[in-house]
């Protein structure tokens, strides 16, 4: 389903904060596996996954996803077939709109956005059946403005408009980490529910080594832009944190929370 | 008391300023970027709207040409923005300046042309409609569809994108949706407005001056605030009735200035304050619009 064969991404090439935040990097993901990335500061964990949706392109390889090369596609082309969701919940969201009028706009991602009515009552009728899976009440709220939501619900809100349309790559770039336990608990539980899917390739980077080894079928582990470790099946099952710490000398703190 | 004259004039005038503030709302309150181009494209739109006319033209499509330069010059700042990376505020600036050369050009090199003798979209309803309310009728006319029509637009897939380009560029480009394509429609039908504002205002007064443009954008601004925080926001319907009222409210004060004996030299002094009063008490938000004082107080109240 994904392909990322050989990239490579220098920032700041020729000057002296010059780094290599992602070296000669190759990762296939087949339908249905779910990622979980991890790696300290700097990894290029980010990097990867703004190569793969098109926020900036490689400086060398090739990116292919469902068959289709998309290197050097613009991002808005590319966001046709990946959601994604992003570390700020901010980020997520038009604050300004309502959340029948984001979630329209999530729903016309492969329509045309021409001068067809924004949001008609048949679109609204699956907002409501399908926000009730939330458990957040949202149902209830369509007509409120993104920004009157809590960050746990804008992140929920906005993984489900990520998924709406059923892309073939989802991106989650530590979409938890801004919310408190409880709220990123019940983020991680939808993510499971929708990225558990067999049409669906999941990339998600998170901090917290646990998580990464509960959630998703797959880990890898990123130190210098490369991959240290890629492990599934039977020897992730079997991985366990202190392993991980142990194997890789990893001394960041935060990655033990 | 200010004599009828005056107030028939501040309402005519006010419903044309009403468009033009319709336009200054598209880019300063759906993109969310103040846009100086208005000062150019005003005056773009009055100039072409006056050449057509002194040529003996369709004073309608007088009207039309003028909202597609006024498109044109948006759509100038738009792709300085977009593909020279110029921040929007200079690509404004430097549009403006263009314009006045181009203005002065379009108008035959006259800095000021009278359209005392020729046909107008007012003379052409003279015998139909009773004199004394047809520049307040056709006006009206006009600014309704205006409002119609912008409120249609931001309903429409296309309206949604370009609110949401202003909100969140990130979310947008994740959902999709060009969002230089956004800008350049958005920034391009805004000084379509405001061109178009330009060509009536020509019509309406009967004459294109190459300077008639200076300050524009400010009015646009203060009435775009002012009607919010007066009418408040809390429909898009509403809204764009509270801007229009915001501009009819604005020739008002403008009126009533003179008639207390204001020299009109000091009117633009008068509008930045305005506009600089209203910015830094963030007149901007729903907390701060008279609906919700009143709201509050009656909570208080109660």
């Amino acid at each position: 389903m994904l392909k990322v064969e050989n990239i490579s991404k220098t920032f700041g090439a020729g000057t002296v904060n010059e780094k290599d935040a992602i070296d000669h990097l190759s990762i296939h993901l087949k339908p249905g596996e779910f990622v979980t990335i991890i790696g300290s500061n700097g990894a290029g964990k980010s990097t990867l996954l703004n190569c793969i949706a098109g926020v900036y392109n490689p400086d060398s390889g090739k990116i292919i996803l469902d068959g289709k090369l998309i290197t050097k596609k613009p991002e808005y082309k590319r966001s046709k077939a990946i959601g994604r969701v992003f570390q700020d919940p901010l980020k997520g969201t038009a604050f300004d709109m309502t959340i029948e009028e984001n979630l329209a706009i999530a729903i016309s991602k492969n329509r045309s956005h021409g001068l067809q009515r924004g949001i008609t009552n048949a679109d609204r009728d699956i907002f409501r059946e399908k926000l009730s899976m939330l458990g957040m009440g949202l149902e209830n709220r369509m007509k409120e403005k993104a920004k009157l939501l809590s960050g746990g619900q804008r992140q929920a809100l906005t993984l489900f408009m990520a998924v709406i349309t059923e892309p073939k790559l989802l991106l989650l770039d530590e979409h938890t980490a801004a919310l408190d336990p409880a709220a990123a608990a019940k983020v991680l539980g939808l993510t499971d529910y929708f990225g558990n899917s067999d049409k669906l390739c999941t990339m998600m980077i998170t901090h917290n080594m646990k998580a990464a080894l509960e959630h998703g079928n797959r880990t890898i582990l990123m130190q210098q832009g490369r991959i240290a470790m890629d492990i599934s099946g039977e020897e992730r099952d079997n991985m366990t944190v202190d392993s991980l710490v142990e194997k890789f000398a990893i001394q960041n703190d935060r990655m033990l929370l | 008391m200010m004599g009828m004259t005056a107030i028939f004039g501040a309402l005519e005038s006010g419903m044309i300023y009403a468009i033009l503030a319709l336009g200054v709302f598209l880019s300063f309150r759906t993109l969310k970027t103040p846009d100086l181009t208005v000062d150019g494209s005003v005056v773009t739109g009055a100039a072409a709207s006056a050449m057509i006319c002194t040529m003996g033209g369709n004073p309608i499509f007088a009207l039309i040409a003028s909202f597609i330069v006024g498109c044109g010059a948006g759509a100038i700042t738009a792709l300085l923005n977009i593909k020279l990376k110029i921040q929007p505020l200079l690509a404004g600036i430097l549009v403006m300046l263009g314009l006045y050369s181009i203005n002065l050009r379009i108008m035959a090199g006259r800095p000021n042309i009278s359209l005392m003798d020729n046909s107008t979209i007012y003379m052409g309803l003279e015998g139909l409609l009773p004199e004394k309310y047809l520049h307040l009728i056709l006006n009206a006319v006009i600014l309704i569809f205006a409002i119609i029509l912008f409120y249609f637009f931001l309903k429409t897939r296309m309206g949604f994108s370009l609110r949401a380009t202003g909100d969140n560029e990130d979310m947008v480009r994740a959902s999709g949706i060009n969002s230089d394509l956004m800008k350049l429609i958005g920034l391009s039908l805004s000084n379509g407005f405001v061109g178009l504002a330009g060509g009536m205002l020509a019509q309406y007064q009967g004459f294109s001056d190459v300077t008639m443009g200076t300050g524009m954008v400010v009015i646009g601004l203060a009435s775009v605030i002012l009607g919010e925080a007066l009418f408040g926001i809390k429909s898009l319907s509403r809204r764009l009735v509270s801007v229009s009222l915001g501009a009819i409210l604005y020739r008002f004060a403008i009126a009533f200035a003179l008639y207390i004996g204001m020299p009109a030299g000091d009117l633009k002094l008068v509008s930045a304050l305005i506009v600089t009063v209203a910015l830094a008490f963030g007149l901007l938000n729903e907390s701060m619009t008279l609906n919700a004082m009143v709201k509050r107080r009656r909570k208080k109240n109660a």
